[in-house]
């Protein structure tokens, strides 16, 4: 089968590294800001080469404090820039998170609208990589439970070079996910050229029948895995790839329960209040006469994120989710 | 003294007006100096700033240098101007009795929310009485292509940036969260959040240097920003971060912190061991104290350190030595936790009445001015209290209009459910 000549075979590292480019190209207010961000290009390489072609007035290399950098974005917001702002892993966050909770996220509403914040946290998340503590976790409801902020979470090359371009050209503010385990590990086609999705909505990325899976970040390709082993086991899953996360976009999940009468969510954070519970209380208010089985989660457990030597135990893997498909089936 | 139409807002730079008030007597001659020497290479700011002929980045390099330093006096508390080796003002008399006004009608309105609160009008108010040199002074350098981040305190730079005193009001009230319009008064909303509004101003100054707006050499185009804070908030991370990072860029920024003695029941030896000017050092700016009750060093400092900082010759951290003479807000109570005699003895430092002693001793001010002038205040205490009678709850249904830019389907549901809802009352009645 013939591509066209706009394909390129990347990382979900090109594809966000690849976004970035493009966005700072289209609009000069656009700069990117973080720790390591400029003359090393990122402690995983996702600004590479960025701050040589734009210069340091746009890749801006910061001091070391976390609220500095984004309580700092927000002054160049109002100034009528772009920010995109690296936080070099999760765990590293919760710093700005007076800034992002107390200001990006209540700017437009204090304002009535007049002053708008469009800015991008870009954040590495989730586990696997056996990394030290504050390393690997998921911390993304605490951001969708904050009203004036959106939250999405990429899962493949594809969706990290487009919508990183749509987190950008938003006038909101967004948090940005990316499954950092994810970042180098396996390449895919991707049209540069080609129409994204909106940026605010979630997608079947497999046709199944029989039980629906929901998924977001590095649980997709979890997913994805979980339905080629139920599938030789007979059982065929419909996974959807969440994508946003604030606003949640659960039509196709709707849909697809619906169909199936069953429901299974699964995310790396904690699994207490975590985004399967709103989605759980959600589908179960839309499609409660269609349910077969109560909608079930797979998450982290409610512990602190585990040493790296057991942090397979904690994260929820191809047998749990094959488990809670079980479950839900027999239920 | 003749009365004159207020001067459109793009003249706001060095005039004495708050557009929505009346105009002032005398208003009419508090136009900006021209530069008195062309042969200075560096000119002085209009109005004052550092002495004549002297580079303020040379002086505020050696404030920088000195190990500590008596604060910048220029009129004493019995209102004697006396000389100060590095700083002055050359203000005209008009200009002068402008400050004065200032002070006097941002005491006003300070007076006059606080009764609002007592008469249940405010649910709360932060009373700025006392601090209005340290905030007139500051306010009226800033020219009109800076921009202002204040706390919430800060009701004297608000009226001297043009910000109607009633929308002061709003949130106070619980109608709003600011109402002004921050881009034509150049003045950010308050910040309830300690600190978190230094980092803002830094990001905006690395805006200003991105924008080529800062050590361009023309001084109508170079620009500025204030970041208001307290001595409370010096102990903020996030203060720490914004002087950190001001430094690191050299971005053009005045660091005003106001040091009040009190974060409301804690002095501020319980914030510092050093005196808080002396913090700068250690972030690699100077760092100056000045007494913050004297408008005339105020101004002259503030001048002084806009200039350097537009000129992009970096940041500055002003400390004005001042004291909260009212409660934190109207819900505090001082008695529990300081002494009557120190408020007694700062009594005599009063702002005002020294400015006014000086103004009285020089034959700088009449008593028809004075007179004119409490009328004049009489009628702002008349305006708050009709505007904030008049200032009404917003629609409950409002509170989903802005929480974004492009509204989410959710969002929207719940409004139309919420309205949907209260519309069933409506039906049942």
């Amino acid at each position: 089968m013939s591509t066209p000549s706009s394909t390129q075979r990347i990382t979900l590292a090109k594809g966000l590294n690849l976004g970035l480019r493009k966005a700072m190209e289209h609009d000069d207010k656009v700069l990117v800001m973080g720790e390591d961000v400029g003359r090393l290009g990122g402690v995983f390489r996702i600004t590479d080469g960025l701050q040589k072609d734009f210069g340091d007035d746009r890749v801006i290399d910061t001091p070391l404090a976390e609220s500095g950098i984004v309580g700092t974005a927000v002054g160049l917001a109002m100034r009528g820039y772009r920010p995109v702002v690296e936080i070099q892993f999760d765990g590293f966050v919760y710093p700005a998170y007076d800034q992002i909770v107390s200001q990006v996220a209540k700017i437009r509403a204090r304002t009535d609208g007049r002053t708008a914040m469009p800015v991008v946290i870009r954040i590495p998340f989730g586990g696997g990589i056996g990394a030290v503590e504050h390393h690997s976790e998921s911390p993304e409801a605490q951001f969708v439970h904050t009203p004036g902020l959106k939250v999405v979470a990429c899962s493949n090359p594809a969706d990290g070079y487009a919508m990183i371009q749509q987190a950008i050209a938003s006038d909101d503010p967004v948090v940005f996910l990316e499954p950092k385990r994810q970042y180098h590990s396996e390449k895919a086609d991707v049209d540069l050229a080609a129409e994204p999705a909106p940026l605010f909505s979630s997608r079947v990325v497999r046709p199944g029948t029989d039980v629906t899976v929901a998924a977001y970040g590095p649980t997709v390709r979890t997913a994805l895995r979980a339905a080629d082993a139920a599938a030789e086991d007979g059982t065929s899953l419909e996974v959807i790839d969440l994508r946003t996360l604030s606003p949640l976009d659960l039509d196709p999940v709707v849909e697809s329960v619906r169909r199936t009468g069953r429901l299974v969510v699964v995310h790396e954070a904690h699994t207490t209040l975590g985004v399967g519970t709103e989605v759980a209380a959600r589908v179960t208010e839309e499609c409660f006469y269609s349910l077969e089985a109560p909608v079930l989660r797979v998450g982290g457990f409610d512990v602190p994120y585990p040493a790296a030597r057991i942090e397979e135990a904690f994260l929820p893997d191809l047998d749990r989710l094959l488990d809670a498909v079980d479950r839900s089936l027999a239920f | 003294m003749r009365r004159t139409t207020p001067a459109p807002r793009t003249s706001r730079e060095h005039t004495v007006a708050n557009d929505p008030v009346e105009n002032p007597p005398g208003r009419e001659e508090l136009t900006v100096p021209s530069v008195q020497s062309s042969e200075q290479s560096i000119p002085t700011h209009p109005g004052g700033g550092t002495k004549a002929g002297k580079d303020p980045g040379d002086v505020l390099a050696r404030a920088y240098a000195q190990g500590s330093q008596d604060p910048v006096q220029l009129l004493t508390p019995e209102g004697e101007r006396v000389q100060h080796p590095d700083f002055d003002v050359d203000l005209t008399p008009a200009q002068l009795r402008g400050l004065y006004r200032d002070m006097v009608l941002t005491r006003r309105l300070d007076t006059e929310a606080t009764a609002l609160q007592r008469h249940g009008e405010l649910g709360l108010w932060a009373q700025s009485l006392g601090q209005e040199a340290a905030q007139v002074g500051a306010a009226r350098s800033v020219r009109s292509q800076d921009f202002v981040f204040p706390t919430y305190r800060e009701h004297g730079v608000a009226w001297c940036m043009g910000v109607d005193p009633v929308e002061l009001l709003g949130m106070f009230r619980g109608t709003d969260h600011g109402t002004w319009d921050t881009e034509a008064t150049r003045m950010g909303l308050y910040t309830i959040i300690i600190g978190a509004q230094t980092l803002h101003a830094v990001g905006y100054a690395m805006g200003l240097q991105r924008d080529g707006v800062v050590g361009t050499g023309d001084p109508d185009r170079d620009a500025a920003v204030v970041a208001h804070f307290g001595d409370g908030a010096s102990s903020q991370g996030d203060v720490n971060e914004a002087l950190v990072f001001a430094s690191s860029y050299q971005a053009p920024v005045v660091f005003l912190c106001t040091n009040n003695q009190w974060a409301i029941s804690e002095p501020t030896e319980r914030q510092s061991r050093v005196p808080l000017y002396q913090r700068a050092w250690g972030f690699g700016l100077p760092g100056i104290r000045v007494d913050g009750n004297d408008v005339l060093a105020m101004h002259a400092v503030t001048t002084a350190a806009l200039q350097r900082a537009r000129e992009g010759q970096g940041p500055v951290l002003i400390e004005a030595f001042t004291y909260r003479m009212g409660a934190h807000t109207t819900t505090d109570d001082p008695t529990r936790y300081r002494l009557s005699a120190d408020v007694e003895s700062w009594k005599l430092k009063d702002p005002i009445l020294r400015l006014e002693a000086y103004l009285r001793r020089n034959g700088l001010v009449e008593q028809a001015w004075l007179d004119e002038l409490a009328a004049e205040a009489d009628a702002l205490g008349e305006r708050m209290r009709e505007g904030c009678r008049t200032r009404t709850d917003p629609d409950p249904l409002s509170m989903f209009d802005h929480v974004y830019a492009e509204q989410t389907p959710e969002l929207a549901a719940q409004r139309d459910g919420y309205a949907a809802y209260l519309a069933g009352f409506e039906e049942d009645q």
